[in-house]
């Protein structure tokens, strides 16, 4: 039989805000513990909630960048159940009633050996916003368990997809695009080793052309792309094998095991709790009107989407380019640079995904610790522009670049990359080829094209790479006319 | 001078005719001696209340004093008060310091008041007999072989047997004004959001309300005047601009200060459960009003009968969330042995809450339970406006509500401890008021004899519109210019 896949993600993202979701202890990561746990963060008795306003901003942010449905009227409420490292009992999240509803997000597949690259639209089913917990720690004391509340009430916007996903490759493309949008925005910074954003995973699996869901289970907590695809990889084999086997799959939440690549179950549905939701008395519902929603549109950075655009529309760049460039905000920032300093668009385009990103790539760099800026970057494009230098030569203008030699001329002048487009130099460079290759010149005029190329790689060498290959290629084609 | 108003006494300390050290060991003197029978304080800390009082004196002296400053008042053991035992007379909270200050602590203490102790309640403010603390009854000062009423019974004893100028109280449904109806005081249940709930335990976080418990009504405007205003830490807290509550208190002297106020009578208030002396009380008050210009009109409020089931549901869910974090892992009670982390939770709760917290957090955890959800907390909710919508319609045809606080006098000691329905309906008079988030009101309005030929208050209550405190207090300021019940004290305590 032919199985399908059916994956859909819960995102939490640990919002960028300088204090607590309902108080105004600090969120500064990697504090001793229980230092940033005030009264309301260590539930004493007496305590209240008070709303964030800027954790509702970051949401709306987020509404706004998937074009969502925003209730004009959202309501905390109280998910309770017992845990060491969740102080009140409760968690205040939003269940009935979320912040952003129904949005979407177009994500880049990337191609593989079989397929080609494709885009396709990710349904969001909706966005909350809720308070992390604490953590629990073991082993620090000797036979115990400690507790630090340093995240207890840090602000999270869970992000819920539908389930729209058809394969691992997918979940990741889509996981990676929400990871580059909430950066862009700037509603997270994106960290996944420090928690910043993890994902939830649930898949299931169903007979190809079926339209019945099969029963899913969760993977929890995944905080590497690569974790990702292996656990989604693994999970999905297992439920086919399991399935194909004769067995059933039981509603479950699961854990991945980086070390083994396996998924292993945590719970299984009938123990799990019956959270008891109710509307937080303490907290009033929350109003977003349309003047909150122009008031934070104002704030925002141009969004992928619409650069993207814009990058097809004034720059006549092609969707590929456009859509890999606004990959990211650090890149797509880079690119705009590049061209407001100048270079032209198509180029700088080609160099920004090409060289540069190559080397960035070999030297693990991101693109804001680049060494070569952008306004550098722009001045050598100019220097092919102008025919100063030929594309060759700007590589190794570049490497320069990259190894601080210093600007782009004082690198030209000290490598004599200088090019030759003086038409008599060229002139007599190419006399003393044809001069020299008389076998060539023959084979060309008896209709060999291939050696006319021998000719101008001749004519290169001769000049040691500095004489303008176009003015080589055209004085070439008229002297052998 | 234990008989004086809070007015006498700050114009006393401002003479410098008495310190707020004097006035402050006068009480507790009267506390050693009275309270060990009466049981009203659990907390009392001589030496920070009298470093209070000392303050105050250096505060007069230097001329930056209010009206309360100096003036010794009670606080009900809800409030947390940094570096003070609060425990809200759980075996739960018995040795909580707690580390900060409530709003209405911080109130006071600006105001330059001084704290005598904390004061004895039902276990988390849930009962209405004070027969629910962890630290033991207390006797209502008019007959000690009575309760004092709950849940704020030790504030309510206090202010009866003067053992504080004033107290605080709160009310989540009925709280403040049924104790002030059984020990003959002046007690009141402000508009839900007036008062910030920062800091004051939560029993059921969309009811409850602090108020000021006190000899009259011109005490309680002066105790509000402290307590109310916006505090951003409470959400539910209102911004609105600060009243003075005394401000039309003098106006209320000469012939028929009251004229033209229409009171409402709700039918439902003088029907089956009250009972035949409380109702002949009341009766005799509202002729009182009459010659003080009043008129009276009838009006109804057909849902009250629900109210009860409602608050039973909805109070007992919201507190079934607000207790879960006592659970033994930060602070309070931890059981002293336990083999795992679910044993921990079990034992340390079993043995920290009472009979009757644990009663309503099994009803409130089954009421939000799926499944019950929408037949109990959601059917309660709905029912919960209509109650609210009872009280729109009312203030149609009338400007106060006026009936009894309580269905009859204090009761004896163990008498309704046995059975949590009859003991329910106590507060069925008050608790609509807080399902509607209004502000309401108790004021002595006479005794009632019981069988043994004693006397025993009655309370009559006044219900006012959202924020109409300061009309409802000069409404009870009115009567008390022409009556004495509220200067009336217990024998054998003066």
């Amino acid at each position: 039989m032919q199985w399908e896949v059916v994956i859909g993600l819960e995102t939490h993202t640990q919002l960028q805000t300088k204090s607590k979701q309902f108080s105004g202890a600090s969120t500064t990561y990697g504090a001793d513990p229980n230092t940033q746990a005030c009264e309301v963060s260590i539930a004493l008795p007496g305590v209240l909630p008070v709303l964030n306003k800027e954790a509702v901003e970051c949401a709306i942010k987020f509404g706004l960048a998937i074009e969502a449905e925003m209730a004009p009227r959202s309501v905390f409420s109280r998910k309770n159940y017992f845990y060491p490292d969740l102080p009140k009992g409760y968690q205040i999240s939003q269940f009935e009633l979320p912040v952003v509803g129904k949005g979407k997000i177009t994500i880049q597949v990337p191609a593989t050996k079989n397929t080609e690259a494709y885009e396709k639209v990710i349904n969001i089913t909706r966005a909350h916003l809720e308070e992390d917990a604490g953590k629990s720690v073991h082993g620090a004391v000797e036979g115990m368990s400690g507790i630090d509340l340093n995240r207890a009430g840090t602000p999270l916007l869970e992000i819920v997809t539908e389930p729209d996903m058809r394969s691992a490759a997918e979940a990741v493309a889509y996981a990676k695009k929400l990871h580059e949008l909430v950066q862009w925005i700037g509603i997270c910074d994106g960290n996944m080793q420090e928690g910043s954003f993890r994902c939830d995973v649930n898949v299931s699996v169903r007979p190809k052309g079926s339209d019945k869901l099969g029963t899913r289970r969760e993977i929890k907590n995944l905080n590497s792309f690569k974790f990702m695809q292996q656990a989604i990889e693994y999970e999905t084999q297992w439920q086919i094998e399991t399935l194909e086997d004769g067995g059933t799959i039981q509603q479950a939440t699961v854990l991945f095991n980086p070390d083994t690549g396996e998924t292993r179950a945590m719970r299984s549905k009938e123990e799990a709790n019956d959270y008891r939701y109710f509307p937080d008395p303490d907290l009033l519902p929350l109003e977003v009107t349309e003047a909150d929603k122009a008031r934070v549109k104002a704030l925002m950075p141009e969004l992928p989407q619409a650069l993207q655009a814009r990058l097809v529309s004034e720059y006549q760049l092609s969707s590929y380019d456009a859509s890999t460039l606004t990959a990211s905000r650090s890149q797509a920032d880079y690119f705009v640079a590049t061209v407001a300093a100048g270079a032209e668009p198509k180029q700088a385009a080609n160099w920004v995904m090409g060289a540069l990103s190559a080397k960035l790539n070999a030297e693990e760099k991101s693109i804001v610790d680049s060494p070569v800026s952008a306004a550098q970057l722009a001045a050598l494009l100019k220097r092919i522009a102008d025919n100063t230098i030929s594309n060759n030569a700007a590589k190794q203008v570049f490497e320069g670049l990259w190894a601080g030699e210093g600007e782009v001329d004082a690198i030209i002048e000290a490598k004599g990359l200088k090019q030759v487009s003086d038409t008599g130099a060229i002139e007599a460079i190419i006399n003393e080829v044809l001069a020299a290759n008389q076998a060539m010149v023959d084979e060309y005029k008896a209709g060999k094209e291939k050696a006319f190329n021998a000719l101008v790689g001749q004519c290169m060498k001769a000049s040691k790479g500095k004489a303008n290959p176009a003015q080589v290629n055209e004085l070439l084609k008229a002297k052998l006319g | 001078m234990i008989n004086s108003s809070l007015k006498q006494l700050g114009q006393q300390l401002a003479s410098k005719q008495v310190s707020s050290v004097e006035l402050t060991q006068a009480y507790l003197q009267r506390m050693a001696q009275l309270n060990p029978t009466i049981n009203a304080y659990v907390t009392i800390d001589e030496d920070k209340t009298l470093a209070q009082a000392r303050a105050a004196d250096a505060r007069i002296a230097t001329g930056d004093f209010g009206p309360l400053t100096g003036i010794p008042l009670a606080q009900k053991d809800i409030f947390c008060a940094k570096g003070w035992r609060t425990t809200c007379s759980s075996k739960m909270l018995e040795t909580f310091i707690s580390p900060y200050d409530a709003h209405v602590i911080s109130q006071f203490d600006a105001a330059g008041a001084v704290n005598l102790g904390k004061t004895n309640m039902d276990e988390f403010a849930m009962g209405s007999s004070n027969e629910t603390s962890y630290f033991g009854g207390v006797k209502n000062p008019w007959d000690f072989d009575r309760v004092p009423g709950g849940s704020s019974g030790g504030s309510a004893a206090a202010v009866a047997a003067r053992l504080c100028a004033a107290a605080t109280g709160t009310d989540t449904g009925g709280s403040i004004r049924q104790p002030a109806s059984l020990c003959g005081f002046t007690g009141l249940k402000p508009t839900y959001g007036l008062v910030s709930r920062y800091g004051m335990i939560a029993f059921a976080s969309s009811l409850d309300q602090a108020g000021p418990m006190a000899k009259s009504a011109e005490d309680c405007a002066l105790m509000l005047n402290v307590m109310a205003g916006f505090d951003e830490r409470d959400s539910t807290s209102v911004n609105r601009e600060k009243e003075d509550y005394t401000r039309g208190l003098a106006a209320m002297t000469g012939e028929q200060p009251l004229k033209g106020l229409r009171i409402g009578l709700p039918k439902e208030y003088f029907a089956e459960g009250l009972s035949a002396d409380v109702a002949k009380v009341i009766e005799t008050a509202i002729a009182e009003y009459k010659k003080l210009g009043a008129e009276i009109v009838e009006v109804s409020l057909p849902n009250n009968n629900l109210s009860i089931p409602v608050y039973y549901v909805l109070a007992p869910a919201e507190a079934s969330s607000n207790l879960s974090r006592y659970d033994g892992v930060r602070y309070g009670h931890r059981a002293a042995e336990y083999n795992d982390l679910m044993e921990m939770y079990m034992k340390s709760r079993a043995e920290g809450f009472g009979a009757e917290v644990k009663r309503r957090i099994l009803i409130g955890t089954y009421v939000l339970s799926a499944g019950y959800y929408d037949a109990y907390y959601l059917k309660a909710q709905q029912i919960r406006r209509l109650i609210a919508q009872d009280f729109v319609e009312a203030f149609k045809h009338c400007d106060v509500i006026m009936g009894p606080a309580a269905p009859s006098t204090a009761f004896k000691a163990g008498e309704k401890t046995s059975d949590p329905v009859a003991m329910y309906l106590e507060d069925l008079y008050t608790i609509a008021v807080n399902l509607a988030g209004l502000p309401g009101m108790s004021i002595p309005a006479g005794f009632a004899q019981n069988s043994e030929g004693k006397a025993l208050p009655v309370g009559l209550q006044i219900i006012g519109n959202y924020f109409d405190e300061a009309r409802m207090l000069e409404i009870g300021h009115a009567y008390q210019q022409v009556t004495d019940w509220h200067t009336q004290m217990p024998e054998g305590i003066a």
